[in-house]
């Protein structure tokens, strides 16, 4: 694409944003980064953008639970600085697992809200003085209920994130459309080998994703293969992947398609 | 047997008897857990409730009330009258009940339990021609002291008070002539009154009795807006309020709201009460509110910020959001979590309110913690070769899942000293990834070798 194609496009993009409802028009929002370049640089802005809300699930089984998603989330949350609030609808969270994502247990304030969810949530989007909050719902979450979020989100400069979790593999009600920013699915891959000389020694190394952005307001669906967080909350590309140079090619780092029926 | 009903006490059964000997006596014994906490909230009730009569009321355990009724009879009629109602109401509401009313509170407690009529009054002066008839035990003694006065033969408090005082405090101690003292009335005795009498309330009357919640909600605003303003100049913040509904009927309703630091915020308060409002069932009508504040304690003035800065955020901001959703879902599901140090995984976190001070202490990292927790944990089909082997494959849900890699065993021993069950109990947990990626925290109960310690079945217990 030509230089200057390019900037024509920024420029619309900015204006575009900046007719969205409710969107600060001059302020230049605050985002979290993932320290990735890889991912940084597909996200407008730069990183997951603040007074905004975004999505994340499991896919397949792990729609239930949402293991993964919930430890990709605290990462997220863990680089936010100031006070976390996490919405449960049941009280299956086993806070260790946040802290070995980086996410300590001073920095949160649990609340078991049960069908409940989505309306604490936006209590809590709307308080000033919260750095992020997420809610975890198994419900249908339909676009109006999302614009609510959104619009909390704005108003306070939290980053919200929604944990859509359901009992339904790959509930089709997750792919209904949303007023998020971004949504992510999260998918476990078979990890390395700890020690990577030699496979026949036991043990676990880091878990691996693959870790789908399957919608952004203002950018493109991508995907890409990364580490679990390490205790700093920091994903890791997997680097055998991050060397290559497709990366230059518009699905991503691991030139992997996102299946259509995730695609928002 | 702690207690026991009328019916039962004909048949012989009387309270501090054994179980089965009761048992043998009635066979068709209809027992029922004795629940001592449940008792004692419910007499506090009681106690609350009897406030109709006194402001100073008080719960005495395990089965008795105190009500202060000095200067308060009247306005029932009368000192008999007043213990008839009182009589009258309790059996209505289903308790059997015995009343005395003295110039001494021990006296009163005497008569009450070991006088001749269900409900007495002692006149004034009266105090010596009461208690002489009574037993002993009468005088609020250990049992042991009453024992020894029988052996003695003095059986009744006439003769206790007929001697001197001197050799029976030598002989059984000061509580007698302590307890002597306060059934006379030589000694005051004071009573620990429920409500304490400097809260700080107000009550708003209405000459109209109202229904609506709206109007709740106007009558609430100005209740809120005198404590509050009462509070600002006691230099004091509350961090529970009462909204009393007193309605026609008689029945008084209640909606309570706590908040996690001291306040005085009109605003925030009222709104915290407002909410709940729609809860209440005013019935014929109400024809009185009163809002208390309890638990006031020290809050400085506070200076109003004008500038808050950018990414400083002290958890006093939350304190708003907080009480908020507490009140809404419940104090006890809106919390921090904090590490406990226990071995026993569901024992390691452990709930703390969420703006207390105390620091929250996160876990040790060595071991690996799924992010879900099963409770309880699920059995899943599974085969390992013994001792300390990963399971090869293991099925649950109808799934078989095949594991590519794991870590551990990590063992668990149950924590002997809280229950007796846990002395021999252990628990090897893994970490396992099955052949798509997925992890999963697998424990086997026993350790393998000795089937005392667990029957070597296999549990799912979490998701990474």
């Amino acid at each position: 694409m030509e230089r200057h194609q390019q900037g024509h496009i920024e420029t619309l993009r900015a204006r575009i944003a900046r007719l969205r409802p409710g969107a600060p028009a001059q302020q230049a929002q605050a985002v979290r980064r993932f320290g990735v370049t890889a991912i940084d640089a597909r996200l407008p802005g730069g990183g997951l953008v603040c007074g905004a809300l975004h999505e994340a699930a499991g896919t397949g089984p792990e729609t239930e639970h949402a293991a993964t998603a919930t430890l990709f989330v605290a990462g997220v949350m863990a680089r936010c600085n100031g006070p976390v609030l996490w919405v449960l609808e049941r009280a299956d969270l086993f806070a260790p697992a946040l802290a070995n994502a980086g996410l300590p247990p001073g920095r949160v304030i649990f609340v078991e809200a049960g069908r409940e969810a989505l309306a604490a949530m936006e209590e809590c989007l709307r308080e000033r003085g919260v750095a992020g909050v997420v809610g975890e719902t198994s419900q249908r979450v339909s676009l109006t209920a999302s614009r609510r979020l959104q619009l909390a989100a704005e108003a306070s400069g939290a980053l919200g994130f929604l944990l859509r979790r359901s009992r339904q593999f790959d509930d089709p009600r997750l792919a209904e459309n949303s007023a998020a920013v971004t949504r992510w699915r999260l998918t476990a891959l078979p990890s390395a080998p700890p020690v990577p000389d030699a496979p026949e020694v036991p043990g676990l190394a880091a878990a691996r994703w693959q870790l789908d952005l399957v919608r952004c307001r203002g950018g493109e669906p991508a995907t890409w293969i990364v580490e679990a967080p390490d205790a700093q909350g920091h994903l890791r590309l997997v680097s055998d992947l991050s060397d290559r140079p497709a990366a230059a090619d518009g699905r991503g780092g691991a030139g992997r398609h996102v299946p259509d029926r995730l695609r928002a | 047997m702690a207690a026991a009903s009328a019916e039962a006490r004909t048949a012989g059964v009387t309270p501090g008897m054994p179980l089965a000997s009761a048992q043998a006596l009635v066979p068709d014994l209809h027992t029922v857990q004795a629940e001592p906490e449940a008792d004692a909230e419910a007499l506090r009730r009681l106690a609350v409730w009897c406030m109709r009569y006194a402001p100073l009321t008080a719960p005495d355990p395990p089965d008795g009330l105190w009500i202060d009724a000095t200067g308060c009879t009247h306005l029932a009629g009368g000192e008999e009258a007043l213990l008839q109602d009182l009589l009258m109401r309790l059996k209505h509401a289903g308790f059997e009940a015995r009343a005395a009313l003295a110039e001494a509170p021990g006296a009163a407690h005497a008569v009450a339990r070991y006088g001749t009529q269900p409900a007495a009054v002692v006149a004034e002066g009266g105090l010596r021609e009461a208690l002489a008839p009574l037993p002993v035990e009468a005088l609020r003694l250990s049992k042991e002291t009453c024992e020894a006065l029988r052996m003695m033969g003095l059986a009744e408090v006439r003769e206790i008070m007929a001697r001197p005082r001197a050799p029976l405090v030598r002989r059984f101690g000061s509580a007698l002539a302590l307890r002597l003292a306060q059934a006379l009335g030589e000694q005051f005795e004071p009573i620990r009154p429920l409500a304490p009498p400097d809260l700080i309330e107000r009550r708003l009357a209405f000459v109209e009795p109202l229904s609506t919640a709206d109007a709740f909600a106007t009558a609430l605003e100005a209740l809120m807006r005198f404590v509050c303003a009462r509070l600002e100049r006691a230099g004091l913040g509350t961090r529970r309020l009462d909204l009393h509904f007193e309605r026609v009927d008689g029945s008084v309703q209640t909606l309570r709201i706590g908040t996690a630091r001291p306040s005085r915020n009109v605003a925030h308060l009222t709104r915290l009460l407002r909410e709940r409002l729609e809860q209440v069932d005013p019935g014929e009508g109400v024809e009185a509110m009163r809002l208390v504040a309890h638990t006031a304690e020290p809050l400085a003035f506070a200076q109003i910020d004008g500038l808050p800065r950018e990414g400083e955020h002290s958890a006093q901001d939350l304190a708003g959001l907080v009480d908020r959703l507490a009140n809404h879902f419940g104090q006890e599901r809106v919390y921090r979590v904090t590490a406990v140090e226990s071995d026993v995984p569901e024992r390691s976190a452990r709930r703390m309110p969420p703006l207390e001070s105390g620091k929250a202490v996160s876990w040790p990292e060595e071991w690996p913690r799924p992010a879900r927790l099963l409770t309880p944990p699920q059995p899943v089909m599974a085969l390992a070769p013994l001792p300390d082997h990963p399971p090869a494959a293991f099925t649950w849900r109808r799934q078989r899942h095949r594991i590519r890699r794991a870590c551990g065993p990590e063992r668990i021993a149950g924590e002997w000293w809280k229950r007796d069950g846990e002395a021999l109990a252990v628990r090897d947990y893994f970490a396992v990834e099955d052949d798509r990626g997925r992890r999963f925290w697998l424990f086997r109960h026993g350790d393998g070798q000795d089937t005392a310690t667990g029957d070597f079945t296999w549990y799912l217990h979490g998701f990474f």
